[in-house]
């Protein structure tokens, strides 16, 4: 029971980890992305529609990221530009894509294509335990370990990371040090929008192989929510999105099971956990940008 | 609707019923899809209101409510809503109108009693609603006709169309041995997707689905609301609905020749014996006072759910609280 729980959360925790880790790199950057559930759907929407029309996947999922791409620059140009209020921006974007996919993707609920395949990792699939839960996975959920790595690299040992955090802190510094804070800004946006576009990618193409209006029913908040709580880190922002997965996957199975559970803990059981594992995780020193608050303010 | 009109699923049968409404000679259809359960609602009957619309059609579980205040607040307007329940008194101008769905369900779950090789059938469902329940434990007395041992396991999304929970329910279904899936969700894509990619059967419902489905598919129910609105439209033309059977909890049955919710077309996989079972049940229940829900029926904690000899009344259908024997699972509360 727990290895299928594990593995379920691992599979439904990469729809969004990569997302996560996109709003993290924004919000390192000083910016609050609230219409990643935007750029989710468009990524949905647009990896769909292509994969379905052309059969190729990867051309699904590279135009997912780019339409992902597209409403987070819609974003940037608004809040980095013309320094619009974040908070409301974001919303806007997202009841935009939320309207725009409803009425592009009308007819393409119900339409189908196969499910990504599962791919187990010679050697390590067949580990005891461990193999079932990480290495008997599609693609995309590998994928989503090399990023856990790559996103740690990308902030904490590369230059680009030190420009980006520092952009985050004091934006005043960066553009002293000759670079331009409100190009970073905008950089570290887009980047976000187009995880999230593959994140949106992900559900349709990868996970469900179909698409539906309003699919992604919120997860890019809890995106937002788990970047925050997780105090700004790459270990508890994987942490949080696979533990959400997992929570959703536990619903299931302990239905599944027969086991009583009641109706309104099990559906906030997954913000639950989630929320007091972040909370117990990163009680200590937070990392919040200090250009964050700021840049929330009117 | 509350959904897509293109969802292979509930909403989809109700904007084809409306596509027909609207060739009837004087007859002009407004349609809202993708309408959440909240004020939207209010607000949408408005807009229509504002067009012209004499007559509204409130096709989702949780606009009830929202569709009774209208209509009690515009004598003017009809409002028919679909799939609800109104107890006491009725306005006017306010009915509701819904099929049996349990009778067809029923014979799914035959097919998908004789199909399982498990015993173990899986039923994916939204909400612990009285829709729902009737559902499921007709699934389950139709399976345990065609195969004793059959048990039916029961999971909730709590959404009517989320597909990530949908999936995860089929995964978690399929691991503890479940080769049948049916469900009560407004979207069937994900569910029929990731039962097929398990190489197990489904039986749908709301849309006939067997294209999608393929080879897993079984069978299902689809509905057909066309006559049933059509009657009602004309029932308002002709100035006659105060009082008419529209003007009340109106259910379709078998048994009257008038469900709405209809046997979908059987997939390759069912042999002819179960489909003239199957077929030999439909005309059974299609008889004068018969019914799925003829006792005795138990509940799984062995209490008499239906007396021996009775058959149970809409009303009581809309009361059923319980599970019945061979359901696997309880039902979350709901109540606050």
């Amino acid at each position: 029971m727990i290895e299928i729980i594990l593995a379920g959360g691992i599979a439904v925790g990469t729809v969004l980890l990569l997302p996560s880790f996109g709003e993290l790199v924004t919000e390192r950057a000083g910016i609050t992305n609230l219409s990643v559930e935007g750029s989710m759907l468009a990524g949905a929407l647009t990896a769909f529609i292509v994969a379905k029309t052309t059969g190729n996947y990867a051309f699904g999922f590279l135009a997912g990221a780019f339409a992902g791409m597209l409403v987070a620059a819609v974003f940037a140009s608004a809040v980095v530009f013309a320094r619009a209020n974040q908070l409301a921006t974001g919303l806007i974007c997202w009841f935009l894509s939320l309207g725009i996919t409803s009425v592009i993707g009308n007819s393409y609920n119900g339409q189908a294509i196969h499910q990504l395949r599962q791919i187990d990792i010679p050697g390590l699939s067949s580990i005891p335990f461990f193999g079932n839960i990480f290495f008997q996975h599609d693609v995309v959920v590998y994928f989503g370990y090399v990023a856990i790595a790559a996103t740690a690299w990308l902030l904490y040992k590369t230059k680009t990371g030190l420009i980006i955090r520092g952009t985050g802190e004091r934006r005043a510094v960066v553009d002293v040090s000759g670079h331009r804070s409100s190009l970073v800004q905008f950089a570290a946006v887009l980047a976000g929008g187009l995880l999230s576009g593959v994140g949106g990618a992900y559900l349709s193409i990868g996970q469900v192989g179909n698409w539906a209006s309003d699919m992604t029913n919120g997860y890019g908040f809890i995106v937002v929510a788990i970047v925050a709580f997780s105090g700004w880190r790459v270990s508890l922002t994987a942490l949080g999105s696979y533990l959400f997965g997992m929570s959703i996957s536990a619903a299931s199975v302990l239905q599944a099971q027969g086991i009583a559970v009641n109706q309104y803990l099990l559906d906030s059981l997954p913000y639950i956990i989630t929320l007091v594992a972040l909370i117990l995780a990163s009680r200590t020193n937070s990392r919040q940008p200090e250009g964050l608050a700021d840049s929330l303010s009117m | 609707m509350t959904g897509s009109s293109h969802d292979s699923g509930y909403n989809e049968a109700v904007a084809d019923a409306a596509a027909n409404l609207k060739k009837m000679s004087g007859v002009s259809v407004i349609t809202a899809e993708q309408i959440p359960e909240t004020n939207a609602v209010t607000d949408t009957m408005q807009q229509m209101a504002d067009q012209g619309a004499t007559i509204i059609f409130a096709t989702s579980y949780g606009y009830f409510k929202y569709a009774l205040a209208f209509a009690k607040k515009h004598p003017d307007i009809t409002v028919l809503h679909q799939g609800g329940y109104q107890d006491g008194t009725f306005p006017a101008n306010f009915g509701t109108y819904w099929g049996a769905a349990y009778e067809p369900v029923a014979l799914g779950g035959m097919a998908a009693g004789k199909a399982t090789k498990t015993n173990k059938l899986g039923f994916v469902y939204a909400f612990p609603i009285a829709q729902s329940i009737a559902n499921i434990d007709a699934f389950q007395l139709g399976a345990a006709m065609t195969n004793p041992d059959a048990k039916t396991y029961l999971v909730n999304t709590s959404s009517w169309c989320d597909p990530v929970k949908q999936k995860e329910a089929v995964n978690a279904l399929s691991a503890q041995g479940v080769d049948v899936f049916s469900q009560h969700q407004d979207c069937q894509t994900t569910v029929i997707q990731t039962a097929k990619a398990k190489n197990a059967k489904v039986v749908g419902y709301h849309y006939d689905a067997s294209e999608l489905a393929g080879s897993s598919w079984l069978t299902g129910s689809a509905w057909n609301w066309t006559p049933v609105m059509k009657s009602i439209v004309t029932t308002i033309k002709q100035g006659k609905f105060k009082g008419s059977k529209y003007n009340a909890n109106w259910i379709g049955t078998f048994a009257n020749g008038d469900n709405p919710l209809e046997l979908a077309s059987f997939g390759s996989s069912v042999d002819s014996g179960t489909r003239s079972a199957i077929k030999t049940e439909q005309k059974k229940l299609s008889e004068k006072g018969a019914s799925v829900f003829t006792g005795p029926i138990y509940c799984q904690d062995g209490t008499e759910l239906v007396k021996a000899g009775e058959v149970a009344t809409y009303e009581d259908v809309n009361n059923f609280s319980c599970l019945v024997k061979g359901v696997v699972g309880t039902l979350p509360s709901t109540s606050d």
